[in-house]
């Protein structure tokens, strides 16, 4: 029959052809090389005059453990401080109010424009201009016994970035469509409910990629407190090894730490964007590790 | 009869910088009417149809919905623009369904009907879950309360947006062209929907290109152009007999 044969060669039904998947040539190629390359980094750490069993000693010293912790806790109070002020403000920016959007961009502008090393440093020596610190007639104190090192370099590392976050959610804020504020306020909300209940809890998806990244830039950054006196872990490390000279050993173990408070943070916001993926695709959500370990088991029991 | 009349619009004007949208529209729509708001793109019914809710400012004129002047206090001879929270206080018990529907994607059916009512008229969870579950059945979707609008067809997500605008118990309901981002087998679904919400005695401002459910349902029709009302009144006399030229010219095009 005519109409069954298209053009081209013939003689072969189509049910015996097989079908042969593209190769993929490069892939094996970049591989060899990227094994190459970490065979010849491990030589050369094992030849180097590492001492490894000080790597393993100095993993577990309460001073380094402790130097960790205190990365950790400044990371997570400068970033709440950041998020609240980087939320206020930019709805604040998004105000139709002259005064309200001009404060907020004068303070972007400000604590985005100077370096947060200087920043650091302005807050810690704040007390050359404000020596003293108080409500008129209920309290004063004098500021350097209030603004500690820790203290200084929460609000220092918080303002710097609340001005980055400020545009991230004001951003978030846009990607969301006008027609959800409107429909908020046809069902009576004010603005600020529509913003709070509607209008943020989407923005969320598009803010929290590049905020999990900033949690983790802040992670790294709280070592600049080393230059205000906080006792945070590269600063202890340092001391370390200005006494007994094991340089490479303690900058290792650092390496170790500041990888798994950031191994731990990325599970954190992989479980974070998961919930706030809620409705936004007619597609299910990604799958858990948990899930698709018991997914491959599971087809594999079927089998 | 000034009794029964819920919505009245004196002179409403609207620009949007120089160019006039509404110049100068009148008129009052009687409790429990239907009024199908007809027009070219462009003739300013949109507009019109968010004024009445506050939406837009207004240039000039009032708009009355009940005894109240929408989105304005009058003192003297001034209107002063009311604050944000006493203009959502006056949205409460009026409705709107727009043209993309504009549900909200990261709540699920039932909490997209229950957010009005529970955050704004403080009615208490469980009764307003019951409420949205009558609405549901009522618009043709029972047992969706827990999908996504996502999983949706555009008429279903339509029929959640109406149940979501009769959840706060409105007087009266603005659709602002709601089949016409629907594909053409969908459209008669929303309508019966509508249909059913006119027979239940619901005060309707229509703002649609379905003739055929302005001839049916509508008590007037109002044909719009160029920022004012041209011709209004039933739907068999301006329909059938349009008098305007404009009327006649886009009649002719529609049919």
């Amino acid at each position: 029959m005519k109409t069954q044969t298209a053009p081209g060669p013939t003689g072969t039904a189509s049910a015996d052809l097989k079908i042969v998947p593209r190769r993929h040539l490069g892939r094996w190629i970049g591989a060899a090389a990227v094994v190459l390359l970490l065979v010849w980094l491990a030589v050369s750490f094992s030849r180097a005059k590492i001492h490894w069993p000080t790597v393993q000693e100095y993993l577990t010293v309460p001073v380094l453990i402790q130097g960790i912790g205190v990365a950790l806790l400044l990371t997570a109070v400068a970033m709440a401080i950041g998020l609240v002020l980087g939320v206020v403000t930019a709805v604040m920016r998004l105000s139709k109010n002259p005064v309200v959007s001009g404060v907020a961009w004068l303070y972007i502008w400000v604590f985005r424009g100077t370096p947060v090393y200087l920043q650091l440093l302005m807050w810690f020596n704040l007390a050359l201009i404000f020596p003293v610190i108080g409500i008129p007639g209920l309290y004063s104190g004098r500021m350097i016994d209030i603004l500690t090192p820790f203290v200084a370099a929460s609000i220092g590392l918080g303002l710097n970035q609340g001005a980055y976050t400020s545009e991230v959610v004001r951003g978030g804020i846009l990607s969301v469509d006008e027609g959800q504020t409107e429909a908020a306020q046809a069902v009576g909300m004010t603005r600020l409910q529509a913003m709070r209940r509607i209008v943020l809890p989407q923005a969320m998806r598009v803010i929290i990629p590049p905020v999990g990244n900033e949690v983790i830039g802040m992670l790294k950054t709280t070592s600049l407190a080393s230059a205000i006196g906080v006792s945070e872990i590269l600063s202890e490390a340092q001391h370390i090894y200005y006494v007994n000279n094991r340089i490479m050993e303690l900058l290792i173990v650092c390496a170790v730490w500041y990888l798994g408070a950031v191994s731990i943070l990325s599970i954190g916001q992989f479980y974070l964007e998961r919930h706030f993926a809620k409705g936004s695709s007619s597609r299910q959500l990604p799958m858990t590790p948990m899930q698709r370990l018991t997914s491959i088991f599971g087809t594999k029991r079927k089998a | 009869m000034t009794t029964n009349v819920l919505v009245r619009a004196e002179n409403v004007h609207k620009s949007f910088g120089l160019n006039e949208v509404l110049k100068g529209i009148n008129l009052e729509v009687n409790s429990g009417e239907v009024v199908c708001l007809l027009g070219a793109s462009g003739s300013g019914k949109s507009t019109f149809l968010r004024c009445i809710n506050h939406l837009e400012t207004l240039s000039n004129g009032r708009i009355w919905v009940g005894d109240k002047v929408v989105g304005y206090r009058q003192d003297g001879n001034r209107l002063f623009e009311l604050s944000d929270k006493e203009a959502a206080r006056q949205r409460r018990s009026i409705g709107m369904v727009f043209q993309r529907f504009n549900l909200f994607p990261h709540m699920t059916v039932l909490e997209n009907i229950i957010e009005g009512p529970v955050l704004v008229n403080k009615v208490k969870p469980a009764e307003a879950k019951r409420h949205a579950s009558e609405l549901l059945a009522r618009v043709g979707l029972e047992g969706r309360e827990q999908s996504y609008p996502r999983q949706l067809s555009g008429g279903q997500q339509q029929r959640v947006a109406i149940a979501r605008a009769l959840a706060m118990k409105p007087e009266l309901i603005l659709f602002d062209e709601p089949t016409s981002a629907l594909d053409p087998e969908l459209v008669g679904e929303v309508l019966d929907v509508m249909k059913d919400l006119a027979k239940s005695g619901l005060t309707m401002i229509v703002v649609t290109h379905e003739i055929g459910f302005a001839k049916e349902v509508a008590d007037r029709v109002a044909f719009m152009h160029g920022g004012e009302i041209v011709e209004l009144g039933p739907p068999l006399e301006v329909l059938g007999n349009p008098q305007h030229e404009r009327t006649k010219a886009f009649l002719s095009r529609v049919f």
